[in-house]
């Protein structure tokens, strides 16, 4: 089943990631560059490091491809064009076909509610979770390195602000 | 049964389709796009090896490449723009003032 699992995300993410060096259109490029990290947040997942998944989602999905594509729309490498409206029978068609999916799908997505089964755990011996894990050794191990990483921000901060400011 | 050689390779193809983003496309939006995604093949790479010898180490060091990557790329970025601004044009081969 793992193994299922990491072969379709890795084709996923390795056919994303060859859109996104071989199409022309910037656009294109983008849209397959945030497919590649979303299949990379699901193998971060996969090898239980669920924090970093989290992240690489929030940040480089998140932010990093967003600020290329306002990058791309400032500098007009994409002539915006919007289409006529679909027609009604195709709105419609949509809207039933998309909640015939959620109806399908809504028992996966109610298998998969964790379930406190009736176990007694001994007060002291706790589950930490990888977000746990991470932050007490990024607080207390790598400390210096964290706080250069905020120093490093500001740098890069201030940085692109005086480089992108208008003469 | 997934091992270690899985991730290893697959972490391997995405950094070479990185690096042949890099060296063939022209647009310099792409080849800092490109740059993005060998930073990423090196954090499957870290993150497969904390995984595999049972370390933390190797999580911690792929949320620090995250944020040198996320720096870069606005730095980057607003070089291109700055760039754009005075040429007109992102195509790096375009860009010689400094040919001799």
């Amino acid at each position: 089943m793992e193994a299922l699992i990491f072969y379709v995300l890795s084709a996923v993410t390795l056919v994303s990631a060859l859109c996104v060096v071989l199409l022309r259109r910037p656009i294109h490029n983008v849209l397959f560059m945030i497919m590649t990290m979303i299949g990379l947040a699901g193998l971060f997942i996969l090898l239980q490091a669920e924090f970093v998944a989290m992240v690489q989602l929030i940040v480089y999905a998140g932010a990093v491809m967003v600020l290329f594509l306002f990058v791309i729309m400032l500098l007009n490498l994409e002539r915006m064009s919007f289409p006529d409206d679909p027609r009604a029978v195709r709105w419609w068609g949509g809207m039933v076909l998309a909640v015939g999916l959620l109806v399908l799908l809504f028992p996966v997505f109610k298998a998969f509610v964790p379930h406190v089964v009736g176990t007694l755990t001994q007060p002291g011996s706790t589950v930490l979770s990888n977000t746990q894990v991470i932050a007490r050794e990024l607080f207390t191990t790598y400390l210096l390195p964290f706080e250069l990483a905020s120093v490093l921000l500001l740098a890069a901060m201030i940085g692109a602000v005086v480089l992108a400011r208008r003469r | 049964m997934v091992t270690l050689q899985h991730y290893l390779v697959l972490s391997a193809i995405l950094f070479t389709v990185g690096v042949m983003g890099v060296m063939f496309r022209r647009n310099l939006i792409v080849i800092l796009m490109s740059l993005e995604l060998m930073l990423n093949a090196v954090n499957l790479t870290f993150i497969a090896f904390s995984r595999y010898l049972g370390s933390l180490e190797g999580q911690i060091f792929a949320l620090f490449v995250m944020v040198v990557a996320a720096a870069e790329v606005a730095v980057g970025l607003a070089i291109a723009v700055a760039i754009f601004r005075m040429e007109g044009t992102v195509d790096v081969n375009e860009i010689d003032l400094m040919k001799w």
